[in-house]
C-alpha cells in the first residue's frame, strides 16, 4: 500500500482522531508499530497519550527506541510524542529518545493557571520554518498536557502559560508539536498539510 | 495567551440532540452532525456529547455517531453518558473523542477515576458533577438523568471536587442544577466557591441567558470555560457574537 505517512502505534487510544484529520486532507496514512513499515515510510507521526513511561515501554518492545533516532525522513511527533523527542522526562523520571537535547518538566499549576493547560492559546514562532509556513504569529491551537520542555536552541515556537512554553521544536527532519493540530481546526489542517509537503 | 472556552453541549437521545428544562421535557432540537458542524463553523471551541438517556436506562452511549461526529469536526470533544469501565472509555475514545466523562458512575465507584486516568491520562478524564444548592450547602446529586431517581448522592460537592482531582480527574465539568435550563445567569457563588478548591479546569455549566452571564462567569468565578445549551441551540445567542461582546469586554477568546 502506497501512503503518505506512516503513524507510529504507540498504543493511545485516540489515533483515530488524527487518521480523520489525514483523510479530510487527501492523504494516505496507516498505522504500524514495524520498524521495516517505518522505516520505508515517507512521513512517520509520533502521537501518544497516556503517559511518558508507558509510551517508551512500548517503544521499546517493538524495537522503535533504537529506529526512530536513526530516520531521514520527515518525522513529527504529536503532543506526549513530541515529549518523547527528548533526552529525559519528569513523568514516570522516563528515558525519551534522547532526538532533541533538554528534558520535560511538569507544568506547576498556579491560581488562574490549572493544570492540565488545556485549551486554546496562541503560537509565537521564534524563527522560520517549513511546517509554520502561512502560520502568523497569534494563531491559535488546541493544546492538553501537564508536561512541557523550556525553550531551547531547537525551540520554533512557543506558547505562554505563565512563562514560555515549547509549543514547536527540531532540528534537521525531526519536529514535534505540543498541540494537536488534529483538533486544531483550520490552522491545524494547515499545519499538518505543511507536514505532508515535506520531503 | 490561552483563551477562555465557549462550549456549546449537545444532549443526544436516540442520536437526535434534544433539550428540556431542569433536566424534563425533552424535545428533539436537531441532527447531531449538522449541529456540530454548525458549532464548528460559528467558532465553539469545543463540543460536549452528552447522551441524557444512557446512564439511568442502564445502557451504553451508541459508539456509531461518535466516529461520525470524529470524522466531520475538526475540533475537541467529549463523550459523556453511559461510560462506567475502561472498557467503555476505550470504544469512545478509539471511536475518535478527545475527552470522555464521567458522573452518576464515579459516584458509585470512585476508582473509576483512578483506572481511567492511569489508562489514559488525566487529560481524557473529566468529571461531571452535578450539583444543588440545598439546606446543608452544595451537595452532589445522582441519577440526574432521571428526574424520578435523581438524589443527594452523600456527598458535598467541594469534597467531591477534591477528590476526582486526587483520584486523577483532568477536567471538571460542575453543573448547578438550580440554575440550568432557566437563563438566569451562573451560579457565580458556588462556582467561585469550587474554582478555589479546583487546581484542574474547570467548566460552568448551568443558567446561561444572555451574553453578559458569560462575561461574569469568566471574570468573576475564574473558569475556564463556559458551557451552554438551549441558549445556543435556539439561537438566542450566537456564537460569534458573543465572542466579539466577550473580546471587546476583555476576555481572552479565539476568533
Amino acid at each position: 500500500m502506497d501512503v503518505d505517512v506512516v503513524i507510529v502505534d504507540s498504543g493511545g487510544a485516540n489515533l483515530a482522531s488524527l487518521g480523520f484529520a489525514l483523510e479530510r486532507l487527501g492523504a494516505r496514512s496507516r498505522v504500524s508499530s514495524d520498524p521495516a513499515t517505518i522505516v520505508a515510510a515517507p512521513r512517520v507521526l509520533l502521537p501518544g497519550v497516556g503517559s511518558a513511561g508507558d509510551a517508551m515501554q512500548r517503544l521499546r518492545s517493538a524495537g522503535l527506541d533504537r529506529v526512530l533516532p536513526g530516520l531521514r525522513q520527515p518525522l513529527l511527533g504529536i503532543c506526549l510524542g513530541m515529549q518523547l523527542l527528548f533526552e529525559r522526562s519528569a513523568e514516570d523520571d522516563a528515558a525519551g529518545l534522547g532526538i532533541l537535547p533538554g528534558r520535560v518538566e511538569r507544568l506547576q499549576a498556579a491560581p488562574g493557571r490549572p493544570v492540565p493547560h488545556m485549551g486554546w492559546n496562541t503560537l509565537e514562532p521564534c524563527g522560520a520554518d517549513p511546517l509554520l509556513q502561512d502560520i502568523p504569529a497569534g494563531e491559535h491551537f488546541y493544546f492538553v498536557h501537564s508536561y512541557a520542555a523550556h525553550p531551547s536552541t531547537t525551540t520554533l515556537a512557543t506558547a505562554d502559560y505563565g512563562g514560555p512554553v515549547v509549543a514547536v521544536a527540531g532540528r534537521d527532519n525531526f519536529r514535534g508539536v505540543q498541540f494537536h493540530p488534529e483538533r486544531s481546526g483550520a490552522a491545524g489542517a494547515k499545519l499538518l498539510a505543511n507536514f505532508l509537503r515535506l520531503a | 495567551m490561552l483563551a477562555r472556552r465557549i462550549v456549546p453541549c449537545l444532549d443526544v437521545r436516540d442520536g437526535q440532540v434534544v433539550k428540556g428544562v431542569r433536566f424534563r421535557d425533552h424535545r428533539v432540537v436537531g441532527d447531531i452532525l449538522d449541529l456540530a458542524r454548525r458549532y464548528r463553523d460559528e467558532g465553539a471551541d469545543e463540543l460536549v456529547f452528552y447522551d441524557i438517556t444512557a446512564s439511568p436506562e442502564g445502557r451504553s452511549v451508541d459508539r456509531a455517531w461518535v466516529s461520525r461526529v470524529a470524522q466531520v469536526l475538526d475540533i475537541p470533544f467529549c463523550v459523556a453518558g453511559g461510560i462506567r469501565s475502561v472498557e467503555d472509555a476505550e470504544q469512545v475514545l478509539n471511536a475518535g473523542a478527545e475527552k470522555i466523562s464521567v458522573n452518576t458512575p464515579a459516584l458509585a465507584d470512585p476508582a473509576l477515576i483512578d483506572r481511567l486516568s492511569a489508562r489514559f491520562g488525566s487529560q481524557c478524564v473529566v468529571a461531571g458533577i452535578d450539583s444543588e444548592t440545598t439546606a446543608q450547602g452544595y451537595r452532589v446529586y445522582q441519577f440526574t438523568g432521571d428526574p424520578n431517581r435523581s438524589r443527594d448522592s452523600g456527598r458535598a460537592t467541594l469534597d467531591w471536587v477534591r477528590e476526582v482531582q486526587q483520584r486523577g480527574a483532568g477536567e471538571i465539568v460542575l453543573n448547578c442544577m438550580s440554575s440550568d435550563g432557566v437563563r438566569r445567569g451562573y451560579d457565580i457563588e458556588q462556582l467561585a466557591a469550587v474554582r478555589t478548591v479546583c487546581q484542574v479546569p474547570l467548566v460552568a455549566s448551568g443558567g446561561a441567558g444572555e451574553p453578559a452571564h458569560f462575561e461574569q462567569v469568566f471574570r468573576v468565578a475564574g473558569v475556564d470555560a463556559a458551557l451552554a445549551a438551549s441558549v445556543f441551540h435556539s439561537g438566542a445567542i450566537a456564537i460569534p457574537e458573543l465572542k466579539q461582546q466577550l473580546r471587546a469586554a476583555g476576555v481572552e477568546v479565539r476568533p
